[in-house]
């Protein structure tokens, strides 16, 4: 059977697709219906945490840091509740790393604070003092992207049914609703309220009148998503 | 006319082999420049802070993994096809027109789309998925230049004289199949700017932005059942079909064993697929998808080690070339390399290794002695061999390779020593508690215990660059020699034409 294979590349062709398109068949189609289903109280990124989620993509901050707790004590000693699938469902992409240069930041914001970040993301050294993380000063002056992390809830919720606008059932009972912006308008307008809780907290003054000038410098959008990180 | 030897066309093989030499020096350049960033913080500001933005190991790291798998390996893939196909079919590009232009069509769009890229990568425009970090645009320049290729393939096939399949072409077809199938599924995904506002406002944000088609842990499953087998697929089977044609050609020893190299075959393609799910222990991904994972990756054992030993004893009763020949000392290093790595990525694969190797450096250095060693030596060897033939000049310096094989093979030894111990001192640290059951290390003591072996690291990188540009300088030389007229070159094999 081998020898006539190899004469007839078309049937050899297709006998290594069937060999090893197989795999994939039984290990991800039955998967994939149910392993998205959220757990009670998951909501989605607001607007100015979205648009920090995407800082955190665009400076690759997963080369280095994971957002996945595994199931051991000194892991849960260190980070807290090991992570639970649900708890994904709505990452688009998923951000687990796969290198711990730097701690899990899975639920990074149960212990650190929007003060101590400010500080941490200009000089790391300066709270971590044998630090080998880089500092991120470009980040107090880039302007966030506001638009596209408005386009990217609009996708969450037009193709894959994110619930924006929809009541989250959340873990006392309540339910919770996460609004999304009926136009560009009035995104810029939400970005900007989420921006001043966050900046009221923050002391550079540079950052600050950005902010109450209308620009998001990229850095209040950063913290905005780490602080959601629980 | 019938009896002449074919007079093969090397244009396409010859281009591709510059962009492999260049993108070489620019990802292993890379690649060092921030291995030292880990040793010295101080060097993501060398360049002034104003172009911090850009030289910060963050920003760095992909560039330098697309680099030398898409740019470096990719390249000598394509290189190696143009040259390896043609002989091993039986027929040269120079008889059709239409293969030689798909060819230097797929070259071009490939060079656009690797500067399509490293400009993409330094601007932070990317999806954050490793080696899948091309935002959809270049996404599809790269289906296209696949496509190109998979064409080149299947033509050149189709016009053979040859008529049965030899060994390498095996592993040239599943590369284009595997990674085909691999990069459409895991880059699917939906463009931001297709939405619309409440208020019908259409193409908002960046037109580049796309967001994945799947979530959470549905997307790091199809992400590690990708990223894996691109490792599979780029790493591994294209490089088997290098040495599958260069081994025996460089020593005149026919394969060993038919049926082994059919067993490693059909087994790595069945094999190979299941072990993603490595990448995912203790993850959210469900149990039994994890436990697959691992035992099939215990099982790879056998098709890797299959190939590898179908290498080394087709050197049987020649180990007298080993000596001889530098160039025979890369593919059998190269094999060696390839045994070693498929031992140690198993071992790591088995769940209570993996606790403690996941995350860690452990895991940088399995990836390193496997492409270094094999990827990387076996990609220079097959450069060696192929450059006296297709610029028809002798080789510049024989013993300028065999500095270049001694500097670089001690720079792979400094370079996976310093990650293992690097990562298994790191990964025992986390899990170590003090006798009253609490962590006996903040995570800043295991950092500060790795400077000396990122140091160590940093100059195994570098030894392996000094030993790249040896080489670089070694392939410059030759092609820019005189040509060698109309006589038989001392350093062509036994096997002749």
């Amino acid at each position: 059977m081998f020898h006539w294979l190899e004469k007839h590349p078309f049937f050899f062709a297709v006998g290594v697709f069937v060999v090893i398109a197989f795999a994939g068949l039984i290990e991800i189609v039955p998967n994939f219906a149910q392993a998205s289903r959220p757990v009670i109280g998951t909501k989605p990124t607001t607007l100015l945490e979205q648009a920090g989620r995407d800082v955190y993509i665009k400076n690759s901050c997963n080369a280095c840091h994971s957002q996945l707790i595994r199931p051991f004590k000194a892991e849960t000693d260190r980070y807290g509740h090991y992570s639970l699938s649900g708890e994904y469902a709505y990452d688009r992409p998923f951000l687990w790393g796969s290198k711990r240069t730097g701690p899990d930041l899975h639920r990074v914001g149960n212990y650190r604070t929007t003060e101590w970040h400010e500080n941490h993301m200009r000089d790391p050294k300066s709270v971590m003092p044998s630090s080998i993380m880089p500092g991120y000063p470009w980040l107090y002056t880039n302007k966030t992207d506001i638009n596209t992390a408005y386009a990217t809830q609009l996708t969450n919720a037009q193709f894959f049914g994110v619930p924006y606008n929809k009541p989250i059932p959340m873990k006392d009972g309540s339910t919770a609703v996460v609004k999304m912006a009926g136009s560009v308008a009035e995104a810029h307008k939400m970005a900007l309220e989420e921006a001043k809780e966050v900046v009221s907290r923050m002391k550079d003054q540079d950052v600050k009148d950005a902010v109450a000038n209308g620009d998001i410098p990229e850095i209040v959008a950063l913290i905005a998503y780490l602080n959601s990180l629980k | 006319m019938e009896n002449r030897p074919l007079e093969y066309d090397y244009t396409v093989a010859k281009m591709f082999m510059v962009t492999t030499i260049v993108l070489g020096i620019v990802g292993m350049g890379i690649g060092v420049f921030i291995a030292f960033e880990l040793a010295f913080p101080e060097l993501n500001t060398v360049f002034g802070a104003g172009l911090a933005e850009y030289t910060n190991f963050s920003r760095l790291r992909p560039l330098h993994t697309d680099a030398v798998a898409f740019g470096f390996t990719l390249s000598g893939i394509f290189a190696t096809w143009y040259y390896v196909g043609q002989r091993v079919l039986k027929v040269s590009m120079a008889e059709s027109k239409f293969l030689m232009f798909i060819g230097k069509l797929q070259f071009w769009l490939y060079v656009i789309g690797v500067a399509a890229v490293v400009v993409s990568l330094f601007m932070g425009i990317t999806t954050s998925k490793e080696y899948a970090e091309f935002e959809w645009p270049i996404d599809i320049a790269i289906v296209v230049v696949w496509v190109l290729w998979g064409i080149s393939i299947f033509g050149l096939i189709g016009i053979r004289r040859e008529k049965s399949l030899y060994i390498s072409i095996w592993y040239y077809i599943a590369t284009f199949l595997g990674v085909a199938m691999l990069y459409l599924f895991n880059n699917m995904e939906i463009p931001t700017m297709l939405a619309t506002s409440p208020a019908g406002e259409t193409g908002i944000g960046a037109w580049y932005h796309s967001i994945s088609m799947y979530a959470g842990t549905n997307d790091a499953l199809v992400q590690w059942w990708y990223g894996h087998n691109a490792v599979a697929f780029v790493f591994t089977v294209p490089i088997i079909a290098m040495i599958y044609y260069f081994l025996p050609k460089e020593s005149g020893q026919a394969i060993y064993s038919y049926k082994l190299s059919l067993l490693s075959f059909w087994g790595l393609m069945f094999v190979y697929l299941w072990a993603g799910g490595h990448h995912l222990l203790y993850s959210t991904v469900p149990d039994w998808m994890q436990t697959m994972g691992s035992i099939f990756s215990v099982i790879l054992i056998l098709p890797s080690w299959g190939s590898a030993i179908n290498m080394l004893l087709t050197m049987k009763g020649e180990w007298q070339q080993v000596a001889a020949s530098p160039l025979i000392k890369f593919m059998v290093l190269a094999s060696t390399f390839y045994m070693f790595s498929t031992l140690e990525g198993p071992i790591q694969a088995i769940k209570s290794v993996n606790a403690i190797a996941h995350f860690t450096d452990w895991i940088v250095g399995h990836v390193h002695d496997g492409t270094l060693g094999w990827v990387g030596f076996m990609i220079i060897a097959a450069l060696y061999h192929m450059a006296p033939r297709v610029f028809k000049r002798e080789l510049y310096s024989k013993s300028l390779m065999a500095a270049q094989f001694w500097i670089q093979t001690l720079g792979i030894v400094l370079y996976f020593t310093s990650m293992w111990i690097a990562g298994i001192t790191q990964g025992m640290m986390w899990r170590a508690h003090d006798e009253f059951g609490n962590l006996a290390y903040s995570f800043m003591d295991t950092v500060d215990v790795l400077h000396p072996y990122y140091t160590l690291r940093g100059i195994g990188g570098l030894l392996y660059l000094i030993g790249f540009l040896m080489f670089a300088y070694n392939i410059y030389k030759t092609m820019s020699a005189r040509p060698v007229e109309e006589s038989e070159l001392q350093n062509a094999s036994p096997m002749g034409a």
